[in-house]
């Protein structure tokens, strides 16, 4: 774990460039026995803009957000991200699964980051009440996690990375433990809020139907080492309206032009992780298969 | 997340899930085990005492309830049992913080710290089984006759299940709140202060009771020895004036004490730990 290359800050590079990536490779453990996760990945996500990461699970998302959150450090390559202001966070992380403190309130968790920070206390009141309200936790400020269901507790974990105010947001399959019809509200919320700042943010997810609806850009990944099979824009206009957008027939072409790419590389995870001889499970759902 | 484990674990409870939807029935149910409590002592006292009585039992072994209670009146009226309650719980009282503030601190770092861990376990680990009582010679013998041993004694019964058990609720701690802690930008102290405390804290107060009682057990037999005061003493100077009664004062003041003590610490649980579901 010693110096191996870090996230580098810098302001130099294409203004619009605010996440720049060349050649992140991450490998766990060494020689034979280590596992690659990510292998040299390069890419640049624009200021503002919704970037998606889709891929079979494996693939290393986690990894590479963690990487981009000074939480695991990169075995080889760059990463640049570009700083709006130096008192503010880098980025803010809303974690896969349950992550919001059992023995803090909603404000408490909310406000966690500014308080960590030293926000001066009437900013932070006002910076809280702002997001409980947009996500309707405020009659739930002095609620604690177990009082509240699944959904608002992704809630809160959200408001708490949004106060925070950070230069990128960082979100890992934030929905992916919710039922639909809460999936799909959330999904919404979170466009709503985003839309008031239009932050940075990267999104992992595992649902093709999420990464349409929620991003400006799709990036495929590769069954593991991760690699960057194909990026795809999404043209849709914003503001969405997420159950709108999904009576579109061109929605409804966009996620079987991504199931096209993710397909293959499904297959490959699942026959990494399953015996050789079954066929994959994608090949079989498709029936398509035997390329 | 203990936390959480103890609230599905409280969920489970046949009795919680009973409760829960009616109200009213818990509470009727809640005062007739209330009477029971109160009841059942009382009809053991009395088959007690009019066992003594019709001479079945022997009153040199068993003496009447009445005259035990005779026996505290006098004692509380001439202020002698005050005297040794209050020795006793002073020693118990700064016997508890030497123990508890070393206990807290030396389980936490252990719990936050591998090295710490592999150097100072084994000697924890390997001293804890040695009864504490064997050890009152040895106090004696450092210490001397006066307080201190008394108070050292306390200690470390309360130490030991303090820092095992602070050491453990910091052990367990799921480590995506680090993650959180450093991402949100908490400095060392905060991330103590915001997860390692409060994420052990069930532990930790599991640790506190469990050292109180060793604490109670230990100060009653320090005292025994080469005290001049203290309800330890009281019980061994009965023993020596052949005064059953006071014996039996000393036996029942000190089940009062432990009982009041375990109602205060769980009172403090519910303090310091606002966001478990019990209550
Ligand atoms: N700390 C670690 N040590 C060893 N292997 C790891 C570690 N973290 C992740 N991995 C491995 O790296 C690969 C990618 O993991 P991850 O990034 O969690 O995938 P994803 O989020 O895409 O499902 C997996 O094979 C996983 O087992
Ligand atoms: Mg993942």
């Amino acid at each position: 774990m010693s110096a191996g290359p870090q996230v580098v800050h810098t302001e130099t590079g294409a203004a619009d460039v605010k996440v720049a990536l060349r050649g992140v490779t991450k490998r766990f453990g060494s020689g034979g026995r280590g596992i690659t996760a990510l292998e040299e990945l390069t890419l640049d996500i624009p200021r503002g803009e919704f970037f998606m990461i889709v891929g079979p699970s494996g693939c290393g998302k986690t990894t590479l957000l963690r990487i981009l959150a000074n939480l695991e450090q990169l075995t080889a390559g760059e990463i640049h991200i570009r700083r709006a202001a130096e008192d503010r966070p880098q980025n803010s992380m809303v974690f896969q699964g349950d992550s919001i403190f059992p023995w803090m309130t909603v404000w408490a968790n909310t406000s966690y980051g500014l308080r960590m920070r030293g926000v001066p206390a009437s900013e932070t009141r006002e910076i809280v009440g702002h997001y409980l309200e947009k996500t309707g936790l405020t009659a739930f400020r002095d609620s604690y996690p177990h009082e509240l269901s699944g959904g608002m507790r992704q809630r809160v974990s959200i408001a708490r990375a949004f106060a925070n105010d950070p230069d990128v947001l960082l979100m890992d399959e934030p929905f992916s433990a919710l039922d639909e019809q809460n999936r799909t509200l959330l999904q919404g919320e979170l466009l709503r809020i985003w839309d008031e700042t239009r932050k940075t943010v990267v999104f992992i997810t595992h649902s093709v139907d999420e990464a349409v609806t929620l991003g400006d850009r799709i990036m495929v990944m590769t069954a593991r080492p991760g690699r960057a099979k194909v990026f795809v824009d999404v043209p849709f206009e914003r503001p969405r309206d997420v159950l709108e957008l999904r009576h579109r027939p061109e929605y409804g072409e966009m996620v079987y032009d991504i199931w096209q790419h993710l397909r293959d590389e499904v297959d490959r995870s699942q026959q990494a992780q399953s015996t050789p001889p079954a066929r994959g499970l994608m090949q079989r759902l498709t029936r398509r298969g035997g390329r | 997340m203990s936390a959480t484990d103890a609230v599905a674990k409280d969920d489970l409870s046949p009795d919680r899930q009973a409760a829960a939807p009616k109200r009213r029935r818990g509470l009727g149910r809640g005062g007739r085990d209330l009477a029971l409590t109160v009841l059942s002592p009382i009809a053991l006292l009395l088959v007690w005492e009019a066992l003594v009585r019709g001479g079945i039992l022997d009153a040199r072994f068993f003496p009447e309830p009445s005259s035990i209670i005779g026996q505290m009146w006098m004692m509380m009226d001439s202020g002698e049992l005050w005297t040794h309650i209050g020795a006793s719980m002073q020693r118990l009282f700064l016997g508890f913080w030497l123990g508890l503030v070393p206990g807290l601190a030396l389980g936490i770092v252990m719990g936050l710290s591998r090295p710490l861990r592999a150097a100072l376990g084994p000697l924890v680990s390997g001293t804890y089984p040695i009864p504490k009582s064997a050890l009152l010679p040895l106090i004696l013998l450092i210490f001397g006759l006066g307080e201190m041993s008394k108070i050292v004694m306390v200690a470390i019964g309360v130490f030991y299940p303090v820092v095992l058990n602070t050491m453990a609720g910091v052990m367990q701690i799921q480590p995506i709140y680090y993650d959180v802690a450093k991402n949100f930008g908490a400095r060392r102290w905060r991330v103590f202060r915001t997860v390692a405390l409060p994420g052990a804290m069930p532990s930790i107060m599991t640790g506190v009771e469990l050292g109180t009682g060793l604490g109670l057990i230990l100060i009653a037999i320090a005292e025994m020895v080469g005290a001049k005061d203290g309800l330890g003493f009281m019980i061994w100077n009965a023993w020596e004036l052949y005064s059953v009664e006071t014996m039996y004062v000393g036996l029942l003041v000190i089940a009062v004490i432990g009982y009041g003590l375990s109602v205060l610490i769980s009172g403090i649980s519910r303090l310091v730990m606002p966001w478990r579901a019990d209550r």
